[in-house]
């Protein structure tokens, strides 16, 4: 497939993407704003995993900070006249509303938030792990204790975090009201605008000499080294990359669902977020999209229709990719979806970025 | 050595513990200004090792390396290489993932911190020094293959390009005709005897034909310490290198 073909079939999605509402049910369409949401975090693992051989099983917890940053602007902007800040605090015998809290009142501080706060996480765990030169399992399995460590952390300081049940109940963001059909229908095309705008910008990424080198890191670190470059950073710029994606889609994932709790942050969450990828093809980012509306939709369907049934299913869909389509669903378009399909683009495509 | 050439590297009297074995023991080099310096030695001789302890990957447990006056066997690796420093591994070591034209332009790059690297197209002169390189390793009918999908030799090739690529002052290379056929050899021997002059040039092989192809002045590793040092012929004839190379008993 050519790259003309590519980008038409490409023009040809988005259109149909825009024009979801005309032929989607409400229902549907919330759905489909919500796994756009979460396929933010998907094109984070492609950056991070697929071109930096980065496995990290902890994108929930970036995606927990950015949805936290955003809920706690949403509980206090939709407190009523009277109250100092939110019933779950009350409850639980908290007398004054906390500082941190306070901050993301403001919200520029909090739609800045939603970046940051994963940001500056991401860059000093990454900072005290490359810098060790700790990869592989190692990284993948600290970055699952880490999911761990946060939800814990979450469910026990009741208090600060509306604990086990999270924070829900959100009314209005930047005085439009969430429960307006209009209100969420502008929130499917801002998804779709965000999810378009990052995808532009992974793709820039990953065709700039940092892309390259990216690349390169992760196929021959100690060649990088020795030609005079310092992998930690490299490495340090595609985690933090992927924990700002996971907390823009955390954030708008928080606005479509109207909840952000533990049981989206932890293992098994960050889990399914390394499937997303895998099953969309983990080296493009058109397919990280893909996965993550695929693997979502067909849980919503398959856990209506026969409740235990999903794990399985999923289990089963993971062992298929992993197996028969390594490369995930963009394999299935020979340098179609993927930026990187070896045999085909080497022989076709005079390397455009090297142009 | 002649008194003309300054020293531009000294191992000074390096020594590489690893628990006991001393892969070097108190190895005493110096390396000249535009030289080329053929190294040889039995396995386990410590040649390997004597590269890695020059590029960083191995710290001396005593001695240091001298690079122009400056030590520089406490910098990291990648400082290491801004000096001017840069190695071909034994073993092949290709950005497979990468176009062989990406390679070279990677290893050009001279501004290598990672925040000026956000930039679509390469600098007018790194893809000038890309190009060149591309030809003087005979790869430009390869230019945008996959470094991956490279055949053995020519990955060899790319990497001794690579480090070309680097207009490193010193470039080191580690067994550059490992797994190559004769005419193969023959081959990298010119690419290697184009860079003198230019830049010095530390060569470790076993294959006594290329050594000779080569030229240059060869040292004599064993058991972690320089054994002989002179020309081929000087060395070839000498009885004790025989000796360590055949294991008879030394008279």
């Amino acid at each position: 497939m050519s790259s003309l073909v590519k980008r038409l079939i490409g023009l040809l999605v988005l259109a149909a993407a825009i024009a979801a509402p005309l032929y989607l049910s409400s229902y549907n369409l919330s759905l489909a704003g919500r796994f756009l949401a979460l396929a933010l975090t998907a094109m984070g693992l492609v950056l991070l995993w697929g071109e930096g051989g980065i496995l990290s099983l902890g994108q929930g917890v970036f995606f927990g900070l950015g949805g936290y940053v955003l809920a706690m602007h949403l509980k206090l902007t939709g407190l009523d006249a009277g109250e100092t800040m939110p019933d779950f605090m009350v409850w639980s015998g908290l007398k004054a509303l906390p500082t941190w809290w306070e901050i993301f009142r403001n919200p520029f501080v909090a739609v800045v938030g939603v970046m940051v706060v994963p940001a500056v996480v991401a860059a000093a765990f990454g900072w005290l792990i490359f810098r060790r030169r700790i990869g592989g399992v190692y990284f993948a399995l600290i970055t699952q204790a880490l999911a761990l460590a946060f939800a814990t952390l979450l469910i026990s300081q009741q208090a600060f975090t509306g604990g086990f049940n999270g924070l829900t109940n959100y009314k209005t963001l930047f005085g439009f009201n969430l429960n307006d059909a209009k209100v969420s229908l502008g929130l499917y095309w801002v998804t779709l605008a965000i999810v378009v705008a990052c995808f532009l910008a992974g793709r820039y990424l990953l065709a700039s000499r940092f892309g390259k080198l990216l690349r390169a890191t992760r196929d021959n670190t100690n060649r990088v080294r020795f030609l005079g470059y310092d992998p930690t950073p490299i490495k340090i710029v595609a985690f933090v990359a992927a924990a700002i994606l996971a907390g823009l889609s955390g954030a708008l994932f928080a606005l479509h669902a109207g909840v952000i709790s533990p049981a989206l942050v932890g293992v098994v969450p960050s889990i399914e977020m390394v499937i997303w990828a895998a099953v969309g093809g983990r080296a493009s980012l058109a397919g990280a999209i893909a996965g993550a509306l695929i693997i979502n939709f067909a849980k919503d369907k398959i856990s209506t229709a026969l409740p235990e049934f999903w794990l399985y299913a999923l289990g089963v869909i993971f062992i298929v990719v992993v197996t028969v389509m390594p490369k995930g669903l963009a394999g299935l378009f020979p340098e179609g979806g993927g930026k990187r399909a070896p045999k085909a683009a080497a022989k076709t495509e005079p390397a455009p970025e090297a142009a | 050595m002649s008194a003309a050439a300054a020293p531009m590297l000294h191992i000074d009297h390096v020594t590489v513990d690893f628990d006991g074995f001393k892969a070097l023991n108190d190895l005493d080099l110096t390396l000249r200004e535009g030289s080329l310096t053929v190294v040889i030695g039995p396995n386990g001789a410590g040649k390997s090792t004597m590269c890695d302890v020059i590029i960083g990957r191995v710290r001396p447990t005593t001695g240091k390396v001298v690079l122009h006056g400056e030590t520089i066997s406490k910098l990291r690796e990648d400082r290491i290489v801004g000096r001017g420093v840069c190695r071909k591994f034994q073993t092949p070591g290709v950005l497979i993932g990468l176009p062989v034209i990406d390679n070279l332009l990677i290893a050009a790059t001279k501004d290598r911190r990672w925040w000026k690297s956000f930039g679509l197209r390469p600098s007018a002169a790194v893809s000038a020094k890309a190009e060149e390189v591309l030809a003087q390793v005979g790869l430009s009918e390869r230019r945008d293959t996959l470094a991956g999908e490279l055949s053995h030799g020519e990955k060899q090739w790319l990497e001794i390009g690579m480090v070309i690529a680097t207009e490193a002052e010193l470039i080191l290379l580690d067994e550059p005709t490992a797994g190559m056929g004769a005419a193969e050899s023959t081959k990298t021997a010119e690419i290697i005897k184009s860079l003198i002059g230019k830049h010095s040039v530390l060569v470790i092989d076993h294959d006594i034909d290329f050594v000779e192809q080569l030229g240059g002045h060869v040292a004599v590793l064993h058991q972690g310490a320089l054994f002989k040092e002179g020309t081929l012929a000087q060395v070839r004839n000498d009885p004790d290198v025989a000796s360590i190379y055949l294991g008879r008993p030394k008279s």
